[in-house]
C-alpha cells in the first residue's frame, strides 16, 4: 500500500482510562486506504467508540502511535476542511440552532466568508435529502431525519475520514434500512474512506468493503478481518450467508469456519 | 386533582381575588375590626398616593430607587453569571473558590450595609452594592447549576467539529446550552432586586425605602402602604418586561 494512500492508521495501539492499570484496548493495529468503506464490528461495550475517539484525536492512545494524513481534529488558520469528522449514535444536534445552522457548526472557524458556509451547508443537506428543512429545529425533525443532519454535519467538513459511530442503530428497521442505501449512494458519490462502527453482523455485510472485527477482552483487540468480494449485497445469497457465519465466529472466539480471504490480525 | 382554566378565566379570578382582598379589608377597618391606627384603610390610599405625586415625592423616590436598582441589578447579575460560569467550566477555579463561596453565602445582603456605609458613605454607589451583592448569589448559584447541567458529550462534538478551546466551548456550548438556567436566574434576581431596594436605603440614601422609613416614623401607614404597592407594581413592570427579553432568548424553546 502506497503511504500516501493511507488515511489514517493505528500501531500497536493500547488505551487505558485509569493510567495503564486496565485496558480497554490493546495491540490494536488497523490501516485505512483511501476510499475504503470499513465496518468495524463488535459487541457492545468492548471498546468500538473508544477506538473511534483515539482515531479522531478527542483521546490520545496510552501505548502506540497513531499516523495518517493529520490526526488532530483542528485546522489550520487557512484550512477549509478538516481532516476527521464524526457522526455519533444520538445524533448529537444542537437543540438551539436551525438544522443549517447545525450542519454549519463545523464549519464555523474554517477560512470561508458567510456565503461560502452557507452554500456548503446547503449543498451537505442537499445530499442527505433535506433541503426543504433546513430552518427547522432538530426537536421537529424524526429521528432518521436528524440522523440525516448529522450525516450532513460531518459531510459538509470535507473530511478524509469520516468516522461514524452506531449512526443508525436506535432507528426503526425501516428508516434504518433506507439510510444504510443513502449513505452507500452518498459513498459512492464522494468517494469518502469511512470507518462505520456497528455492532450487527447484517449491517457491515451489507455496507462495507471490509470488516475488522473487534472482540475478546478486556483488553479487546482485533481478532480477525474479511474483505468483501460480494457484488450484490442480498442477505439470503450463499455468499452473504458464509461471511456472516464467519464474522460470528470471529466475534465469539472460534475458529473459522472456512471461506476464502481471511487474516488473523496476529498473522499481518 | 387540577382543572385547566383558560387564560381569561384565570385573569378574571385573580382580579376577583384582589377586589375581594381589598374589599375585606375595607370592611375590617370600617367596622373596627383592624385598628384604623395601625392599618390603613384601602379608601385612604389614593388620597395618599394623590399627596405623595403633588408634592413630587412619589416621582422622585421611583427615579432614585430604579437608579439603584438597574446599576446594582446589572453589576450583581453580569458579575454573579460571569463568576457562576467560569466557576462551573473550570474545575480548578470552582475548587479555589469553594471555601470563600461558602463563608460568604450565607452572609445577607443587610449585613452588608455597615460596610456599605463606611465605604461609600450615604450615596448612591453604597445602595447599589448592597443591592449588587443580594442579586450576585442567585446569579452565580443559578448559572453555576446550569453551567454544571450541561450534557458532557456536548463537550464531546465541540472537540469533533474543532470548537474545543475554551473560547470555543463558552460561546458555541455553554452560553446556549446554560442559557435557560441563567435566564432563570436573572429573573428571580430581578425580584430579589425590588426586595433588597428597602435594605440599601434604609440607612438614608433617598429613594421608596427611605421614603417608606420616614412615613413610618410619622405612624403615616398609608403612605407607607402606598410604597409598598408602588414596589410591587415596579416589580411586575419589570418582570413583565424581562419576560420578552426572556422569550427572545430562548424562542429555541418548546
Ligand atoms: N471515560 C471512561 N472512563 C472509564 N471507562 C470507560 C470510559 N469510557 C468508556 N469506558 C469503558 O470502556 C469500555 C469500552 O467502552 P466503549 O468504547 O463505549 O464500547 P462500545 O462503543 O464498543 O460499546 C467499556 O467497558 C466502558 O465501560
Ligand atoms: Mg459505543
Amino acid at each position: 500500500m502506497n503511504g500516501a494512500d493511507v488515511v489514517a492508521s493505528l500501531h500497536d495501539v493500547g488505551l487505558s482510562h485509569d493510567g495503564g492499570a486496565h485496558f480497554v484496548l490493546r495491540h490494536v493495529s488497523l490501516t485505512l486506504a483511501r476510499g475504503e468503506f470499513v465496518a468495524l464490528l463488535g459487541p457492545s461495550g468492548v471498546g468500538k467508540s473508544t477506538l473511534l475517539r483515539v482515531l479522531m484525536g478527542l483521546m490520545h492512545p496510552t501505548e502506540g502511535q497513531t499516523g495518517g494524513s493529520a490526526c488532530t481534529a483542528g485546522a489550520g488558520a487557512h484550512a477549509t476542511r478538516r481532516s476527521r469528522a464524526m457522526v455519533f449514535q444520538d445524533a448529537r444536534l444542537l437543540p438551539w440552532r436551525s438544522v443549517l445552522r447545525n450542519v454549519m457548526f463545523g464549519l464555523e472557524g474554517l477560512h470561508l466568508n458567510k456565503n461560502e458556509k452557507k452554500a456548503r451547508a446547503q449543498e451537505a443537506l442537499r445530499l442527505v435529502g433535506l433541503e426543504e428543512v433546513a430552518d427547522r429545529l432538530p426537536r421537529r425533525l424524526s429521528g432518521g431525519q436528524r440522523q440525516r443532519v448529522g450525516v450532513a454535519r460531518a459531510l459538509t467538513v470535507d473530511p478524509d475520514l469520516l468516522l461514524m459511530d452506531e449512526p443508525f442503530g436506535a432507528l426503526d428497521p425501516i428508516t434504518r434500512t433506507s439510510l444504510q442505501e443513502e449513505l452507500q449512494r452518498i459513498w459512492q458519490q464522494t468517494h469518502k474512506t469511512v470507518l462505520f462502527v456497528t455492532h450487527d453482523i447484517e449491517e457491515a455485510l451489507r455496507l462495507a468493503t471490509r470488516v475488522v472485527v473487534l472482540a475478546g477482552g478486556p483488553p479487546a483487540g482485533i481478532t480477525g478481518e474479511i474483505v468483501l468480494d460480494m457484488p450484490q449485497r442480498n442477505p439470503d445469497s450463499p455468499a452473504f450467508r458464509t461471511y456472516a457465519a464467519r464474522l460470528r465466529a470471529m466475534i465469539a472466539g472460534e475458529p473459522d469456519p472456512g471461506g476464502e480471504a481471511y487474516w488473523r490480525s496476529a498473522e499481518i | 386533582m387540577s382543572i385547566k382554566l383558560s387564560g381569561s378565566v384565570r385573569l378574571g379570578l385573580g382580579l376577583a381575588g384582589l377586589v375581594l382582598f381589598f374589599g375585606l379589608w375595607e370592611a375590617a377597618v370600617q367596622s373596627g375590626l383592624l385598628p384604623s391606627g395601625m392599618v390603613p384603610a384601602p379608601s385612604s390610599l389614593g388620597p395618599a398616593w394623590l399627596d405623595e405625586v403633588r408634592g413630587g415625592f412619589w416621582q422622585q423616590a421611583i427615579l432614585d430607587s430604579l437608579n439603584h436598582y438597574l446599576l446594582g441589578l446589572l453589576i450583581g447579575s453580569v458579575l454573579g453569571a460571569g463568576l457562576g460560569i467560569l466557576c462551573g467550566m473550570l474545575g480548578l477555579l470552582d475548587s479555589l473558590l469553594e471555601g470563600i463561596v461558602r463563608l460568604l453565602r450565607p452572609v445577607p445582603g443587610l449585613a452588608w450595609v455597615p460596610f456599605a456605609i463606611l465605604w461609600f458613605g450615604l450615596s448612591t454607589a453604597g445602595a447599589t452594592f448592597v443591592i449588587a451583592i443580594s442579586v450576585f448569589w442567585i446569579n452565580f448559584y443559578a448559572a453555576h447549576s446550569a453551567v454544571r447541567g450541561v450534557d458532557p458529550e456536548l463537550y464531546e462534538l465541540a472537540s469533533a467539529f474543532g470548537h474545543g478551546s475554551f473560547v470555543g466551548r463558552l460561546f458555541k456550548i455553554v452560553l446556549p446550552a446554560s442559557a435557560p438556567g441563567i435566564m432563570a436566574g436573572l429573573r428571580t434576581g430581578l425580584g430579589q432586586g425590588w426586595m433588597s431596594v428597602v435594605a440599601a436605603e434604609l440607612f438614608g440614601v433617598p429613594g421608596i425605602g427611605a421614603r417608606m422609613m420616614q412615613a413610618s416614623s410619622l405612624l403615616a401607614t398609608d403612605v407607607v402602604v402606598v410604597y409598598m404597592l408602588t414596589m410591587a407594581m415596579l416589580y411586575a413592570i419589570t418582570d413583565f418586561l424581562f419576560g420578552f427579553v426572556r422569550k427572545w432568548v430562548l424562542r429555541w424553546q418548546p
